[in-house]
């Protein structure tokens, strides 16, 4: 793969866009400062709210005193469950009400005196000014009956059970043979035991809301990453129509998953603005995000792998136990990953969870995979180290041609493919297997290699698309912006689709206003509005052409025979451009939509899903540096090759894939968030003692990647923005393992754990 | 309440506020200036990075009343060969860091240029690991520190 950098205004309707390194559309307002973040749309009357956080962790308020708040100059009101208006509850949770799933947790807040969680919202104050509103916050002051709570996932484990079947959203758990008794027989086999702490995304916009009623219509100018589904759950919880909520987000400061779900400040910004009659921003600070937007759970693992001395796999056994809360949350599914990965005749996949009185947990960037790849492929890692047998190969062994656990086809799958690439461009070669042994100076050096796997969704998406008289081109979609180049990837490929120049091109999106999007979870977004874009865009060539005029070169012609190009349809003939057509026809401009059903697409999906496996792969590459003495652990270089099906933006997807190594490694070596096993708080919730990776910690990622369609998916493309943290950790684990002979199951590898 | 003046961006802003209001606060709520931004308050990630008579600091862990006459330059004045570096190196996804990371690079190039050493320095030139080291109190969650590091080497002509 080479990079070819265009520039927009170089590039002509000739140009194909699709898999260019295109700059972002948006670039320049997010560098020079005009982007705008959903706590900076400034209201005559605005007023700023603060939240007072639960300090137990299970119980009631007894009372809860406000008097001293109040007196503060410039408090506009103090909400408590006292008198504060009530929203309407949680919906339950079904598959059937996207706003169900959109709700964070079954609390309703300020409603009654119970307390769920340690950092539950108890109160908000609303004030003139985020200094008064934050001052005044510490000065309410709940009394609290305590009752018994379970906060600590260590000790708590052991009363997990096993997760409920039935849920959609999961892949789980999966038994094929017998894996217990051909585990017994095998001639090789590793058992061991993993264990992950909880993670927080940690996007650097904490989350925000500006809140303006209008009567019963509300503006919200929100930092989601899940316009559609937020804008129905809240529809419900106040009781007004979906029509009479405007939720607009055209940039959000990353979600990582954060951002997909009502959380308690968007339900009580809303609440307070009802109450107060004023526009309400609430901006969580970093401390507020830790106490009310849920992370990834822990979970301990068990992954057990039998083969015969060649190294083909006999039996694996993976299963795992994570958390939800009382109050809510979602099980990961943990094992995902190893239903597709090797060709084993015994498998066993489980998945147990335990519920605590802790904030919900919720989807962080490939919930389920990031985790489950990095117990699954350090013990395969492991197993490779007992068979004496380089871990490439022994993966290559493995290597499935059907589904392993469902024996469907794979729609794509070249792994073996970016292994071959990625061992020749690391130069795997020059490792010498033995641990321990490779030195640069004082530093031993360490490579490792994982594989990473991300299942590949898409949902229906409505988009409207329309050309006008002078040829330009608007396609108008409820998506979001949360750094993946929406706008950027979806103007690309309405261009090549009409064969217009890309500044031609406006994409909107971030606007409930706009025809319904997808959120931009599980990877889905790209790929689903991509499939609406190019329904759309054959509609608009179909409707030009039935404009042509008498004496145009197009008329008569079958759409089949044309080519958008050039600013209009040409045959070998001759042509017309879109601006001579409409100009002929009278016609200012031409819209038309494609708004596929949920039924008709529910129905194709299912069909889909018996049939193929669709999933996006990569082989990751990992070389550390570990000081002996002290245990300081530097991933010194990465590559990861991918394989993805087409890419749309070979720089946005870079960067993206480039991210997602970041944040494992970042899980792999620093980052865990720690909670007092006594009172259930957060010990760590700030960004000074959660360490995400900065810049001194990354080196240069390599990216590479196959860029092979997939058939079945369109222009052939997958969602990119999650498999690229699947297998990190592992690589870095398995490569700490290879610089120093240790193996650590327990992430983060931190320096003790070396000594 | 205190009464002062700053230079924002080249222009005079009056302004009155209270002694404990941070100048992130006031440039952010009072004056509008939205381009720092806010995502830890406590100087942990460096998204509030704006300039002071030239030099990088942290705007949330500031006292507007300290830098009364003071000059600040915030992204929205900055016309920097680096915007456009940024760019093209995808030095951002989601761009919320990313003026803080633009005025904290400008910061540091003047503090390497006026010969500040860093905690990696041992050989002169303005290399990766120092461009890495002089930058790491600017986090970036989407993980564009590649695009950072070759934007800020593409200015430096390196």
């Amino acid at each position: 793969m080479s990079i070819d950098y265009v520039k927009p205004e170089q590039a002509t309707g000739t140009t194909r866009y699709v898999g260019q390194a295109v700059d972002r559309v948006d670039g320049t307002a997010k560098t020079s400062g005009q982007a705008r973040f959903a706590a900076e749309f400034p209201y005559p009357d605005l007023a700023h709210a603060a939240l007072v956080h639960a300090t137990i962790a299970r119980g009631r308020i007894t009372a809860i005193d406000t008097a001293a708040a109040r007196v503060v100059h410039g408090v506009v009101d103090v909400l408590t469950h006292e008198n504060a208006p009530a929203m309407k509850p949680a919906p339950k949770m079904s598959m059937l009400n996207l706003g169900s799933i959109a709700s964070s947790s079954s609390v309703n807040y300020l409603a009654t005196d119970e307390v769920h969680w340690n950092g539950q919202p108890v109160a908000v104050v609303v004030a003139e000014t985020v200094e008064t509103a934050r001052y005044a916050a510490s000065l309410v002051a709940p009394t609290y009956q305590e009752l018994p709570a379970a906060v600590d996932f260590a000790t708590e484990k052991h009363n997990a059970v096993p997760e409920k079947k039935g849920n959609p959203l999961l892949e789980g758990g999966a038994d094929k043979g017998d894996a217990t008794a051909a585990l017994a027989a095998a001639p090789v086999s590793v058992d061991l035991e993993f264990s992950t702490p909880q993670y927080n995304h940690n996007a650097i916009e904490p989350h925000a809301t500006t809140a303006v009623w209008d009567g019963d219509h509300l503006t919200l100018h929100d930092s989601t990453q899940n316009i559609g589904w937020v804008r129905k759950h809240l529809a419900q919880r106040f009781g007004v129509p979906e029509k009479s909520i405007r939720i607009l987000s055209p940039f959000v400061g990353g979600g990582f998953g954060g951002k997909g779900r009502a959380w308690p400040g968007t339900l009580l910004a809303v609440l307070a603005a009802r109450a107060t009659g004023r526009a309400v921003r609430l901006a969580l600070t970093r401390e507020g995000v830790y106490h009310t937007v849920g992370g990834r759970t822990p979970s301990t693992q068990r992954v057990a792998l039998g083969a015969d001395a060649q190294g083909r796999l006999t039996a694996i056994v993976h299963t795992s136990v994570s958390r939800i809360a009382r109050v809510g949350g979602l099980p990961e599914p943990v094992t995902t990953a190893t239903h597709h990965l090797y060709a084993v005749p015994n498998i066993h996949l489980s998945h147990e969870v335990v519920e605590l009185d802790l904030l919900t947990n919720t989807f962080m960037r490939a919930p389920g995979e990031a985790i489950g790849t990095f117990a699954l492929e350090s013990a395969i890692d492991e197993l490779a180290w007992e068979l004496g047998m380089d871990p490439i190969e022994l993966r290559l062994r493995n290597e499935p041609e059907r589904d392993p656990v469902s024996g469907k086809s794979f729609t794509q799958r070249m792994l073996r493919e970016a292994y071959a690439r990625g061992a020749e461009r690391f130069g795997w070669r020059d490792r010498d297997p033995r641990p321990g042994v490779m030195r640069d100076g004082r530093w031993l050096v360490g490579m490792g290699v994982a594989t990473a796997f991300r299942g590949s969704i898409h949902m229906p998406v409505h988009v409207t698309v329309r050309l006008g008289a002078d040829g330009k081109l608007v396609v108008r979609c409820a998506l979001h912006e949360i750094g993946m180049g929406t706008a950027t990837a979806q103007a690309q490929i309405a261009a090549d689709e009409m064969g217009v120049p890309l500044e031609s091109v406006r994409v909107e999106y971030g606007d409930s206003e706009l025809p319904r999007g997808v959120g931009a979870i599980g990877s889905a977004q790209t790929a689903s509005a991509a499939a609406s874009v190019l329904a759309a865009c054959a509609k608009l060539r179909k409707a030009v052409l039935a404009l042509a005029p008498p004496g145009s070169p197009l008329r008569g012609r079958r759409i089949e025979e044309l080519e958008a190009r050039d600013g209009g349809l040409h045959h070998r003939d001759g042509g017309q451009t879109y601006t001579e057509i409409l100009t002929a026809a009278g016609r200012d401009h031409l819209e038309v939509e494609h708004k596929p059903t949920m039924l008709g697409f529910l129905a194709r999906t299912v069909r889909d899903s018996r049939r193929w496996v669709k999933a996006t792969t990569g082989a990751q590459f990992c070389e550390v540096r570990v000081d002996p003495d002290t245990g300081e652990v530097r991933v010194s270089r990465w590559l990861g090759v991918f394989d993805l099906g087409t890419v749309i933006n070979a720089r946005t997807a870079a960067s993206q894939l480039r991210g997602g190594i970041v944040m494992g490694i970042g899980m792999a070596l620093s980052e865990q968030t720690l909670i007092d096993h006594r009172t259930g708080r957060i010990m760590n919730p700030s960004l000074a003692e959660y360490h995400v990776p900065v810049h001194a910690d990354i080196p240069h990622i390599d990216i590479d990647y196959l860029n092979e369609p997939d058939p079945t998916m369109p222009l052939g493309l997958h969602g990119i923005g999650e498999v690229s943290i699947t297998g990190a950790a592992a690589a870095v684990a398995n490569a700490v393992r290879h610089a120093t002979g240790k193996r650590v199951r327990d992430l983060p590898i931190t320096l003790d754990k070396l000594l | 309440m205190t009464e002062m003046r700053m230079k924002v961006n080249g222009s005079v802003e009056s302004l009155d506020v209270e002694p404990w209001v941070s100048l992130l606060d006031a440039l952010r709520d009072r004056l509008g200036v939205t381009g720092p931004k806010k995502g830890c308050d406590q100087g942990a990630c460096g998204a509030c990075t704006v300039l002071v008579d030239g030099m990088r600091i942290n705007a949330c862990l500031a006292l507007a009343v300290q830098y009364d006459g003071r000059e600040i330059t915030t992204i929205e004045g900055v016309a920097h060969p680096l915007q456009e570096a940024f760019v093209r190196h995808d030095g951002f996804q989601c761009g919320y860091c990313t003026p803080g990371q633009i005025c904290s690079a400008i910061g540091m190039l003047a503090e390497y240029e006026a010969g500040m050493p860093s905690a990696v320095t041992e050989s002169p030139g303005l290399d990766e690991a120092e461009i890495r080291e002089r930058m790491s109190g600017n986090l970036c969650r989407c993980g564009a520190y590649n695009g950072i590091v070759d934007a800020i080497m593409d200015v430096t002509g390196r």
